[in-house]
Formats: structure tokens, C-alpha cells, sequence
């Protein structure tokens, strides 16, 4: 019997015919919209998509190793970069989405009416209030340094915290502190432990979040499933994908609005 | 205080609805951790027999480099891993890497110095105390080695079980190899860590909860098969 439950545990479960490893960034998953598209697209396409949640600096990465099919990310200088040394074949725009600034509901560094993005870290940084930072080389946290570059300033002091952490967890971080941080809008509607903590500062037109995919390149990598890359690439920026995308609420909220490039822009 | 009620609702509510998620991803965490421990067996219970036996000019080195491997961080073992099994590593080829066998692997790395030392510990006093005997009676090495396993079968177990221990609650290295892959490579430390992330500590606690459950029903299956233990036997 119990060498019976040894067998049946040792044995390989049988993979299914396609699949397709594509990196993701956290806030992609974290948001649901994940759960909402993988089923649709292994019914309408056949392929079994397998997600690495990573941030965007270990999705480049990856793809880069060849270690995944597939990247979808949100920083458009890494991507550019990515697509000019090679190693994905182009770079796709399929959807977009917001940051927003979270902040313990009582605003110590008043940021609530500030005129911009930029104006509103200001404050944090003059009132030295904790500001909890991702610091891993996500899309965010790129997004957060491209916004202090703006402002002009250079955050450091014993306020500004890095934490080295995905979403969620710097999320669990500022809330544990009473912090501010930057958030995607898509992964703070879906944040479950969210105390007295609320978006205090959103709208601003730098705080917008592009998110593109990029398959990784055959002639680098000649073991990934490219054609089964393109084909996902047309669902997602076909009319089922992207009405998928835009159709997807929490609480009535429209989390990511899709902005595809027409088909033809593909090289 | 209301998260840890929250967790044991969770965990009730996951194990009374036999949720199809969950046992898929708790088969899978035994799966790989089991075969991670049997083969840590198989090499570190005979290296530790071994050990105790055999006198070598560098068995101290050994011993204390095996002591110290007990400490190897899993991120790192995890790293190290990924990059052997990363297509652009030397083992790309295989196309290991996000399957359970390199989590597997990961975990044989990890686990196999704490069975071994464990196990020599253990067969070392076993050793001072038949070594008269098994000498006087001519037995060959490998008789002897196999005599210390056969009746340090208990302390043996004790080896096995803490290796099982290590590997069922590690998280950093099958994080890395395995990559946290939904229907694939998803197992309870991994989908902890995810719900943790998405601040459902709720869901998160209850995971935890099977997690130890799960660790108590093997440590006890493994003493009753082992008929350790016992009322009237020590």
C-alpha cells in the first residue's frame, strides 16, 4: 500500500501538449487579471501558459538566459534596450494601467492636493515621513526613481526605505510602518491587508504604466516555442483579449485599459 | 489576533471542501520533498556509516565541511542551481529547470548534509560500541556498514525525519528553481509565500496550518511504520 502512494507520488504528472513560459511582472498577477486570462486563453488557443512572477529586472533576465518563451513587462527603457541587443524579437504595447501613491489615511506630509507626482514626494521627502521603496529594479520601482529624479531629488535618510521586495510585500511593509509607497492601482485594489491605509495621491499623467511583451528571440534562443509566442501576442492584442482586459473590475473599479498597437505596426 | 482566527477558518474550510487546489499543490510538496529526502538518504546515511567506520587522513575536514553544509543558505543553493539549469548554464539542455525535478535537486543539495551528519552522529557511538564485536568477528566493511544502518535504523529515521523537516518548509531555493509556476510547480511554501504577497494572510495562515498538519501525519506514519516508539519498548 504504501509502496503503491510511493509510485503514485514519484510519477511524473503528464505535461500538456503547449505550453508557453512567459515572465510576468508582479503587479500583472498580483492584480487577478492573471486568473481571468489563462483560462480563456488555453480554451481559445490551446496554450497552457505557465507564469514567473518575478519583477521586471528578473523577467529581463530570464529572457535573456532563454529560460522563458516569452516576457510581459512594464519599463519601456529596459524593454527598448532588451529588443535593441537582441534578445526579444519586438516589443508589443498591450495595456496600461496607473501608479498611484498609498499613504496612511491621516496624510502627514499632506500630498493629497498636491499639483503633481513630483510636488507630492517633495513633501514626503521635506516632512521626512517613512516612504517604503521596492528596491529591486521592478518596473516600480524604476517607475518611483524616474518620479525623484523629476522632483529633483535624491531620496536617502533614515525615512526612505528600501525594501528589496515585490509588490505585495512592500505593501505589507508600509502598511506595518504606516509609510507611503508607490503602488500599481491594479495589485492595491486586489491588496487584502490594507489597515488605515488609502490612495492618496493619483491622475498625474507621469504616473502612467505602460505594460508591453516581448517574445524572446529564436535565432538567440532556438528552443523556444516562437510561433506559440506570436499566437498568444494576437490573443492578447485581439478583440477578445483586449475586451477581457478592459472588461476586468474590483469593487466596480476598471483596473487596466487596453491600448494594443494595431497589427500591422509588428515588424 | 483576528488574522489567526481567520487562518484556522481558512485551513478548516480548505481541508472540509477537499479544495482541488490544495491537494494539488500538497501532493506535489510531498512529491518532491520526499524524493529530495529518500535520495538524501540514500547517499547520506551510507556517507555517514561510512564516516563512522572508516579512519582517513582527512575525516575531520569532512566531518566539519559537512557540519557546515548543514548552514548552506537555500537562496543560494537555489541560485546556484538555477544557473546550472538555466539554458544559458551548462545543464540548459536538459530543460530542467521550473520542473519538480530541479526542485528536487535543489532539496537533495540542501538536505543531503544534514542526513549525513545526523547519521554518522548516530553511527558513531553504535560504532564504539560494536566495534569489538563486528572486529573480532571478521566482518568486512561493508558488513559493517550495514550492520551499524540495520540496527540504527531508529536513529537513522530520526535523520530521514529532519531532513523531511528541512526540505517540506524550505521556500528560497524551490522559489527560484521551480519559479512559483500555477498547476506545475506551485507547493505550499511557494503559494504562502504568494498569499502572503497579496496580503491574504488569512488564506496565507491556513496553508501554514495544512503545511504543519502535514509534517505531524509523516513524522507519525514514519514512527508507526518504524513501530518506534511503543508502549513497553524504548
Amino acid at each position: 500500500m504504501i509502496l503503491a502512494l510511493l509510485l503514485m507520488l514519484l510519477t511524473t504528472l503528464p505535461a500538456s501538449a503547449e505550453t508557453l513560459r512567459m515572465a510576468v511582472t508582479t503587479s500583472f498577477d498580483a492584480s487577478g487579471l492573471a486568473d481571468i486570462l489563462l483560462p480563456e486563453i488555453a480554451a481559445e488557443t490551446g496554450i497552457d501558459v505557465q507564469l514567473l512572477v518575478v519583477g521586471t529586472g528578473q523577467a529581463l533576465r530570464l529572457g535573456e538566459a532563454g529560460d522563458v518563451d516569452a516576457v510581459l513587462v512594464h519599463s519601456r527603457a529596459a524593454e527598448e534596450s532588451f529588443v535593441a541587443q537582441g534578445h526579444a524579437t519586438h516589443r508589443r504595447e498591450i495595456m496600461y494601467n496607473d501608479f498611484v501613491l498609498i499613504g496612511p489615511v491621516s496624510d502627514p506630509a499632506e500630498i493629497a492636493d498636491a499639483p503633481d507626482a513630483a510636488t507630492a514626494l517633495a513633501r514626503i521627502a521635506a516632512a521626512g515621513t517613512p516612504f517604503v521603496s521596492r528596491g529591486d529594479d521592478s518596473g516600480t520601482h524604476k517607475a518611483e526613481l524616474r518620479l525623484w529624479n523629476a522632483a529633483e531629488l535624491s531620496p536617502e535618510g533614515g525615512w526612505y526605505r528600501p525594501v528589496g521586495a515585490g509588490m505585495g510585500a512592500a505593501l505589507n511593509t508600509a502598511v506595518a510602518m504606516g509609510a507611503y509607497v508607490l503602488s500599481d492601482r491594479a495589485t492595491w485594489l486586489n491588496f487584502g491587508n490594507r489597515d488605515d491605509m488609502t490612495i492618496l495621491f493619483e491622475g498625474d499623467p507621469a504616473l502612467f504604466n505602460q505594460y508591453a511583451y516581448l517574445p524572446v528571440a529564436p535565432d538567440r534562443h532556438p528552443h523556444v516555442p516562437h510561433d506559440r509566442a506570436l499566437r498568444l501576442e494576437d490573443w492578447l492584442t485581439g478583440p477578445r483579449g483586449q475586451a477581457l482586459i478592459d472588461g476586468y473590475t474590483i469593487a466596480g473599479e476598471r483596473l487596466f485599459t487596453a491600448n494594443a498597437t494595431p497589427r500591422e505596426a509588428r515588424p | 489576533m483576528d488574522d489567526l482566527l481567520a487562518g484556522f477558518a481558512a485551513a478548516f474550510r480548505l481541508i472540509v471542501t477537499l479544495d482541488a487546489e490544495l491537494i494539488e499543490i500538497t501532493l506535489l510538496s510531498l512529491r518532491v520533498t520526499l524524493t529530495a529526502v529518500a535520495i538524501a538518504c540514500l547517499i547520506g546515511l551510507p556517507l555517514g556509516a561510512w564516516l563512522a567506520v572508516r579512519r582517513f587522513r582527512f575525516r575531520r575536514t569532512v566531518i566539519a565541511t559537512l557540519n557546515a553544509l548543514i548552514g548552506l543558505p537555500p537562496v543560494v543553493v537555489g541560485l546556484v542551481v538555477y544557473l546550472m539549469l538555466s539554458r544559458s548554464g551548462p545543464f540548459g539542455v536538459l530543460d530542467l529547470l521550473f520542473t519538480p525535478t530541479a526542485m528536487i535537486v535543489a532539496q537533495v543539495v540542501i538536505v543531503t548534509p544534514l542526513v549525513a551528519s545526523i547519521a554518522h552522529q548516530a553511527m558513531r557511538e553504535l560504532w564504539a560500541e560494536y566495534h569489538d564485536l563486528l572486529i573480532s568477528m571478521g566482518a568486512s566493511r561493508w558488513q559493517r556498514m550495514a550492520t551499524l544502518i540495520l540496527d540504527g535504523r531508529r536513529a537513522l529515521l530520526t535523520a530521514a525525519l529532519a531532513g523531511f523537516g528541512r526540505a517540506i518548509g524550505e521556500v528560497g531555493a524551490i522559489m527560484i528553481v521551480g519559479g512559483n509556476i500555477d498547476g506545475a510547480t506551485r507547493v505550499l511554501t511557494t503559494a504562502i509565500a504568494l498569499e502572503t504577497g497579496r496580503g491574504d494572510f488569512a488564506l496565507a495562515l491556513g496553508l501554514g496550518i495544512v503545511l504543519i498538519a502535514l509534517a505531524l501525519i509523516v513524522s507519525g506514519a514514519s514512527h508507526w511504520a518504524m513501530r518506534t516508539e511503543r508502549h513497553g519498548r524504548w
